[in-house]
């Protein structure tokens, strides 16, 4: 390993502007804290692109050991930082598609109050992501993993004064509390046995440990706790909950935490540790069967929604389910592969969404949208990139990593033709919902109220105060496309959503992530070639497939939704129940409020509230002072104020010593 | 010579007419010579005990009692006037502000 000064100086960097923002931004203007954020944010970005310029594909893991931290006998943690092909991956979307969407959060929130607040958080939200990629070991990794908690909390509950804005926060952060304990206690488990939490020694110690083929073991037990934390942070059934209602945020916040980065943790985490993975085949059963269950079942809710960024919400869900079905069927790369394209064409759609719901003034009702391509060309055309990626048409980028997935959900010796299949019927289903979300607001006539004054949420009650300059002072007028520093960072996103997936062609994704990846994946590779000739007619059979799956979507989605726009209603008449239920996402929310919310609020009521704080804490406190206060009551008369009675008890008193001296000297 | 228990109990006698003065008497000044009394009686007996026993310590306590004495006389008699100024009584019952 190579030591590199630099690369601390990658995470502090946002620290630095996270903190010059949140400590002097109130009293700044809004020029020197949009100067601030973006200089540090772009910094550590500039870092970030010149020491991966140096990085070759072969060179030795990069590290930098910054300070001690814990020291308790055999067992050490330190400060340092890490860097080889897979955090270098991670890095360069983080900083890379974060930068450009710092860039289109000045066009977006500079008419909000908050402003320098909302600078602040995202670059703190910078820090605490590069710092759980660049970790050394799983404990600053956890840093990092509840940092990005907090800022995902305070951004989501960004609009504070609104309650299901701060109610989101709350659900957020508890939802992923539940993770962050399996985590913990993989962590404890680690400890225990490998008495380290350095990646590199983890890992050592795990390589010569047998794969636990015939029952779950330890690693099986490590590797199913790191799942339930990344089903945590990466929204999996069944912690999936938190996200979509995570969409009060603002919608760049949606874009780079709830889409493009921060979801993607968990993903990154169970690629990091696949040396354990790779030894638990059941716990890898587990993360495939999980990643698909949640890709079909995500991307069902999604076809229902209204709000165009609950469709968003949900195919995020969908698209991270393929990243843990690529990571459980032994396929890292390819996951970390279509994490990368996801990042970029998904803060595209969630920023071109932005746009959209900019432009027309808060409104994120679809079925009030349409018609949009004639008022916001630019916008239109990134977007239209954007699904047709998501959708999975070659040659843009998702059509490499998907069908990579696919591909090797079928083919690896840990996959089967069921993962491949309810990956297609995923495609389908997405390439559906994706189609409807683009004709329903670009295509038709606009459904939205000409004049509208539809104050839903605080960009659109900015976003009339800056307009008033150009539309007469009466509210929001006419869909009008936004402005350059937003359409700059969908124009980069568009480009890189497009031709993201090249690198993938011929495996150099895969070769390239091979040294982190070195069992697994050799393994893999050795597997292909094997299978090279037979496998060859078998990919292009499947990739055809699920082409054409896509093409399928786009066309329903026509039917549906342009052609004869009056079908959907009575089909969803039709369905009734069955329609109901996914419309209101499986009453999945209900579900948990009875069995899980309940309960807690109902006990911490009655025994904890009642019984214990009031019943004990209280009482312990309120009958003492009451017995101190009877006491005194009555012990207060010997101060009559009489002087003479104060003499009398003197000289009762010295009477009193007198006699014990007597008696005492008599005996 | 005299015998130590005549003093001892002229001593005591005098203690007793302090305490009973002390514990009876409602005037500030009249308590306070009555604490006055005590003192010297016990005086007495530290000077009888040290001519009993020729230790010359009994005698040098007895002029810190009464150099204590002279001093307390100052301040209780200042306190005393300063008593009457505000309350225009001497009548210790009478001066209760302090009960709850």
């Amino acid at each position: 390993m190579t030591p590199n000064p630099y690369l601390w100086l990658i995470p502090i960097l946002p620290l630095a502007g996270a903190a010059i923002n949140g400590f002097f931004g109130r009293r700044s203007s809004k020029k020197a804290i949009t100067a601030v954020a973006l200089v540090f944010c772009g910094l550590a970005f500039f870092l970030a692109v010149v020491i991966a310029a140096r990085f070759s594909p072969a060179s030795a893991p990069y590290y930098f050991n910054l300070a001690h931290w814990l020291r308790s006998g055999s067992f050490q943690v330190d400060f340092s930082f890490y860097l080889d092909q897979l955090s270098l991956v991670m890095l360069l979307v983080v900083t890379g598609v974060g930068f450009l969407i710092h860039i289109y959060s000045v066009g977006y929130m500079w008419d909000d109050d908050g402003y320098y607040r909302f600078m602040s958080y995202m670059n703190l939200f910078m820090f605490f992501m590069l710092t759980l990629v660049l970790a050394k070991d799983y404990l600053v990794m956890f840093i990092g993993w509840e940092g990005v908690g907090l800022s995902s909390y305070l951004l989501i509950g960004y609009w504070f004064t609104k309650d299901s804005a701060a109610a989101a926060g709350k659900k957020a952060f508890i939802v992923n509390r539940i993770g962050d304990c399996g985590f913990l206690i993989a962590l404890f488990l680690m400890i225990k046995h490998f008495g380290s939490l350095d990646f590199t020694r983890v890992f050592t110690a795990v390589q010569p440990l047998p794969t636990e083929t015939a029952g779950a073991g330890l690693l099986t037990a490590i590797g199913l706790l790191l799942m339930v934390g990344a089903a945590g942070k990466s929204a999996q059934i069944p912690l999936y909950v938190w996200l979509p209602d995570a969409m009060e945020g603002p919608t760049p916040v949606s874009a780079l935490i709830h889409a493009a980065t921060m979801v993607t943790a968990g993903v990154y985490m169970v690629a990091r540790s696949s040396a354990i993975f790779e030894r638990a085949p059941m716990a890898m059963t587990v993360v495939a069967i999980i990643g698909t269950l949640t890709a079909l079942f995500a991307a069902t809710i999604g076809i229902a929604q209204t709000d165009i960024k609950k469709v968003l919400a949900y195919s995020t869900i969908s698209q991270l389910g393929y990243m843990f079905m690529a990571c459980g069927v032994g396929a890292f790369s390819a996951g970390i592969f279509h994490l990368m394209t996801h990042a970029f064409f998904k803060g595209l759609l969630f920023l071109a969404a932005g746009s959209v719901i900019h432009g027309i003034g808060g409104e994120q009702d679809m079925r009030k949208m349409g018609g949009l391509r004639v008022y916001m060309p630019w916008t239109f055309l990134t977007m239209t990139i954007a699904t047709f990626t998501i959708a999975g048409f070659p040659p843009l980028a998702a059509f490499f990593s998907k069908d990579e997935i696919l591909w090797k959900a079928y083919s690896s010796p840990y996959g089967s033709w069921v993962y491949w299949l309810l990956g297609v019927t995923t495609a389908f289903i997405t390439s559906f919902y994706m189609f409807r979300l683009w004709f329903l607001t670009f295509f038709g006539d606009y459904r939205g109220a000409p004049a509208a004054h539809d104050v839903k949420h605080q960009p659109a009650d900015a976003h009339a105060m800056h307009d008033k300059a150009d539309h007469d002072g009466h509210g929001h007028g006419e869909p009008h496309e936004s402005r350059s520093v937003m359409l700059g960072p969908l124009f980069i996103l568009a480009i890189l959503s497009f031709v993201g997936g090249w690198i993938g062609i011929g495996g150099r994704f895969e070769h390239f992530l091979a040294p982190v990846f070195q069992s697994g994946a050799a393994a893999e590779l050795a597997h292909e070639n094997a299978g090279e000739a037979a496998g060859r007619g078998t990919e292009s059979l499947l990739m055809l497939i699920s082409v054409s799956a896509a093409i399928l979507g786009l066309l329903l989605a026509w039917t549906l939704y342009l052609r004869r726009p009056q079908l959907p209603a009575r089909i969803a008449a039709s369905l009734g129940g069955l329609y109901r239920a996914v419309a209101n996402k499986y009453y999945i929310d209900e579900l948990y409020a009875v069995l899980f919310v309940k309960p807690v609020v109902d006990g911490s009521t009655t025994i904890l509230w009642h019984g214990v704080d009031q019943g004990v804490i209280d009482a312990a406190v309120n009958d003492s002072a009451d017995a101190a206060r009877h006491v005194s009551d009555t012990v207060r008369h010997m101060q009559s104020g009489n002087l003479r009675s104060y003499a009398g008890w003197v000289a009762a008193g010295g009477a009193v010593v007198i006699a014990y001296m007597v008696w005492m000297g008599v005996r | 010579m005299v015998p130590l228990s005549y003093y001892l109990v002229l001593s005591g006698i005098l203690f007793v007419c302090g305490v009973l003065g002390f514990l009876i008497k409602r005037n500030i000044i009249t308590i306070f010579m009555s604490i006055e009394l005590m003192l010297n009686g016990v005086n007495l007996s530290f000077v009888a005990f040290a001519a009993q026993w020729h230790a010359l310590s009994g005698q040098v306590f007895v002029f810190f009692v009464m150099v204590v004495a002279a001093a307390e006389a100052a301040v209780g008699l200042a306190i005393i006037i300063a008593v009457y100024r505000t309350r225009e009584t001497l009548n210790v019952d009478r001066v209760n502000l302090l009960k709850l």
